[in-house]
């Protein structure tokens, strides 16, 4: 009896804690434990929803050079690209992934307007070389990391300059001036040596000129002599080292970089001169009310369906249906914190598996009811009848159970493949929902049912009907 | 007991009607689409557009022909909801705030603070204002007028007006501008409700890849099961009967699925997409852990009842286990039937074709896993076991 007691104190303990975990919360909670701000577990206050219900882009973009021209790192720098502008049209939500060697796959939940969005994906990254004459080092270092605008951006027709939020130039409170674009750049790549007669040897970026920019370049290094000259990505400072001299066909970046500091930049570096240009593969675009008429809908259907396994269960098997519905209801609420611990992103197709897998959870229970009815039939007495029922029934619960989750499994990785991605979501849910359900049909039905059976053993022993026999 | 078994030509019959015409028509779709199935753009690539027009006069022959004019040579169009559809459109609404985000919230919040019935879901369309679209039937005209009584003064309408959607399926189009110039040829016909609208479009590029994941699925699974039954039923004696019995059960109810799917491609045009699949293999999973259950129990039986013909432990055993697989298939078919009547629209085919595949895989488990067990034991099978019959007839004299 002791071990039902303990194992009732558990389940009520992950209940509580699901239940805390399912309600809607504004922030997430963050734990950092070693409080470094780089926190080592991140719950989502809110249950994210895939495109298909809150309405939004996904699209698949290919690039249309050959992949052997540039490398794997580039393609991740093209998508770094990438996330910084569509976080510069303020979709705080967007996920940005490269796929393989050829491919970058872009989420924007709640962004309807498709044209905008890939016209800005598309973009290729502006790599700007801008003059910062007169900014001190605290200025700088205030501007690091920040967007600014600068003469070539209005030029492009990049930014509205009366309505860009973008940091203007302190001195003059005009926007800063570009001396060169990533089009002048030839190439850039981090080194490891030494860069002066004195110096030991340090990282450092060499970088090169294309020939038709030779004169501009060094007309606009010899005005800024000793002056700050600032890399610019996008609007973005990345880093803004003084000129040493005037420079020409080329020159060399030096500082107290390290080596992942420098060759981060020579990627940023890169990606503004090298272009890999990409097309749309694949593109879905659901509308904001479309989804949310989804969503009601199935929640309703899958209520409805809940409340009719719960009925049947109970009026099936009586009193065991009571410990089948209160184990198919911590089945619930463990699946749908789990969901958000996980997290889950449920899609349409996702929630289709977790409400499948909720019909499919009774099982386990059916298998152990039906049993411990027949062995009570065959005239065991009520203890040895539940310990028979939940002991036979066991193996089949569990090989039952494996065949799907394999199944599962293929499910999930061929969701994997660009195109299918919507499988995926309906694996992973369905086959949570098969392991949650080896636990929940067997101890927290057997707890339940064993307290319930000492509670009122008399009752059961001469009312068989009660126990659905 | 009745005896479930001794029937069982029947349901052999049973099975062949509806797979046999599920093959032929399989086969007159090869013939003339040059695939068994409606294949979806998912492995095809192309284009899927659903949209709703606000406003009168948009036809078929109009949207068909913007798509032509586009360079879309066969697009195929079906008008979705009922003919006499409106949604209620809120023109210049009299709000501080010209940022539609911020307006779409002051119509939800009028909307909840009026107390109606069921939920609203607002869209904002250049040109045309807020679609509204009313998730309760029961909302009349004065609702909707005193509902939104502060954002329609001066300026402001509220009007109800028709819609048409369609769903249409064209080509992959290469660039984002062709896709543009697309859409606004159809904005040209009536205003979109852009709330409402969907595009999936795939390339062929993709389609292939999902094309070779899907076979490559399809093998896996079938190895994976394979083994699995191997290892299940390892201990067993004649474990291969077992195994090619639980087999045959999941090819049938795999050619059911087919067949049928194939059939709605026909009438309906429903298509054969990557949850297709996914509904295949979903039952494959179901289907032989059903049979492995009445198997389990003809391997438990067998020794305990030696004295009794084969034919009649294995209608005990599936007795026993009747109960557990109608009460197991009951309630899954619960959640699966609300779904149908009452989910949302995009996985309907999803889940009917999974519903029909576990209704199928429900009763190849008692009714031909299981008789085709007998069948083998007794010799009835041509060419395999043919010496069974003798020795059965030689144990029961």
């Amino acid at each position: 009896m002791t071990t039902h007691i303990r194992w009732l104190i558990v389940i009520i303990l992950l209940s509580v804690f699901s239940a805390w975990m399912i309600i809607p919360k504004e922030e997430n909670i963050v734990l950092d434990f070693n409080n470094d701000d780089e926190p080592e577990f991140t719950f989502l206050g809110e249950q994210p929803l895939g495109l298909d219900l809150v309405g939004g882009l996904r699209v698949l973009l290919q690039t249309t050079v050959d992949p052997s021209t540039y490398s794997s790192e580039d393609l991740q720098e093209t998508a770094n690209n990438v996330s910084r502008r569509v976080n510069a049209l303020g979709l705080a939500e967007a996920t940005i992934q490269t796929q393989g060697i050829q491919r970058i796959l872009v989420e924007l939940p709640g962004e309807t307007d498709r044209q905008r969005a890939i016209d800005t994906i598309q973009q290729t990254a502006l790599l700007e070389f801008v003059d910062f004459t007169g900014m001190t080092l605290t200025d700088i270092q205030r501007l690091e990391g920040q967007r600014i605008i600068t003469t070539a951006q209005i030029e492009l027709g990049l930014t509205d300059p009366a309505n860009s939020t973008a940091q203007r130039n302190p001195l003059t409170g005009q926007p800063f001036g570009t001396g060169l674009t990533g089009e002048c750049l030839g190439a850039a790549s981090a080194q490891y040596g030494q860069t002066s007669q004195i110096g030991g040897n340090e990282w450092f970026i060499s970088f090169e000129v294309a020939s038709e920019c030779v004169s501009q370049f060094a007309d606009f290094t010899g005005s800024m002599v000793g002056q700050p000259m600032a890399l610019v990505l996008d609007g973005v400072v990345l880093s803004a080292p003084t000129v040493q001299s005037q420079l020409s066909t080329g020159g060399i970046i030096t500082g107290q970089f390290t080596e992942d500091e420098i060759q981060q930049l020579a990627l940023q570096l890169r990606s503004g001169a090298l272009r890999i240009p990409l097309q749309v593969e694949s593109a879905v675009e659901v509308g904001a009310t479309l989804g949310q008429q989804f969503l009601e809908d199935t929640i309703r259907a899958g209520v409805l369906g809940a409340i009719v396994v719960f009925l049947f269960m109970l009026i099936y098997y009586r009193v065991p249906g009571i410990s089948a519905d209160i184990a198919l209801f911590v089945f619930i609420l463990l699946n749908l914190a789990l969901f958000k611990l996980l997290p889950v992103t449920l899609t349409l197709p996702a929630i289709t598996g977790f409400l499948i897998s909720i019909g499919t959870a009774v099982d386990g229970n059916v298998l152990i009811f039906e049993r411990i009815k027949e062995e009570i039939r065959a005239g065991k007495d009520l203890n040895s009848a539940l310990n028979d029922g939940f002991d036979r029934a066991w193996q089949s619960i569990r090989d039952s159970n494996i065949s799907t989750i394999i199944i599962c499994g293929i499910l999930f990785l061929f969701g994997q493949t660009p195109g299918a991605s919507i499988v995926s979501g309906f694996a992973v849910t369905l086959a949570i929902g098969l392991i949650l359900n080896l636990f929940t049909a067997v101890t927290v039905t057997r707890t339940f049912l064993y307290l319930i059976a000492a509670i009122s053993r008399k009752q059961l022993t001469e009312n068989q009907w009660l126990l659905g026999v | 007991m009745f005896n479930l078994v001794e029937k069982r030509r029947w349901y052999f019959i049973l099975s062949a009607l509806i797979i046999i015409p599920g093959l032929a028509i399989m086969g007159y779709s090869w013939a003339t689409t040059g695939a068994p199935f409606r294949l979806s753009i998912d492995f095809t690539g192309g284009s899927i557009y659903t949209i709703t027009f606000v406003g009168e006069g948009v036809t078929e022959d109009g949207v068909r022909t913007v798509f032509e004019q586009n360079g879309d040579e066969n697009p195929i169009i079906q008008r979705l909801g009922s003919e006499d559809e409106t949604r209620w459109v809120l023109s210049n609404p009299t709000s501080e705030s010209t940022d539609s985000d911020v307006v779409t919230g002051e119509i939800l919040d009028d909307f909840a603070a009026a107390g109606l019935d069921g939920s609203l879901a607002v869209g904002y369309t250049d040109g045309i204002g807020y679609v509204l679209n009313f998730s309760s039937d029961a909302i009349t005209e004065e609702n909707v007028r005193s509902a939104f009584a502060s954002l329609t003064g001066e300026g402001a309408t509220l009007t109800e007006t028709p819609i048409t959607t369609y769903s249409i399926r064209a080509g992959f189009k290469e660039t984002e501008a062709e896709r543009q110039a697309l859409e606004a040829d159809l904005e040209v016909l009536a205003p979109i409700d852009r709330g409402s609208f969907s595009l999936e479009t795939v390339s062929p590029t993709v389609g292939g890849e999902v094309t070779r994941a899907a076979a490559l699925a399809i093998l896996l699974g079938a190895l994976v099961i394979t083994g699995f039954i191997v290892i299940a039923f390892r201990q067993v004696p004649n474990a291969f009967r077992f195994g090619v019995c639980a087999i045959t059960a999941m090819v049938h109810d795999i050619l059911i699925m087919m067949g049928i799917m194939s059939l709605l491609g026909i009438i309906l045009g429903w298509e054969v997409d990557a949850l297709f699949l996914t509904a295949i293999l979903t039952v494959v999973g179901f289907s032989v852990q059903d049979s492995i259950v009445v198997f389990d129990r003809i391997r438990e039986n067998i020794p305990l009842r030696l004295g009794e013909p084969y034919e009649t432990i294995v209608n005990r055993s599936l007795w026993e286990t009747i109960h557990r697989s109608l009460a197991t298939q009951l309630n899954a078919f619960f959640i699966m039937i609300a779904l149908l009547l009452f989910g949302g629209e995009t996985v309907q085919h999803f889940i009917f074709i999974l519903f029909i595949g576990l209704l199928s895989g429900s009763y190849s488990s008692l009714f031909t896993a299981v008789p085709l067990l007998v069948s083998w034991e007794k010799g009835e099978i041509p060419y395999i076991n043919q010496d069974g019959g003798e020795k059965y007839k030689e144990a029961m004299a």
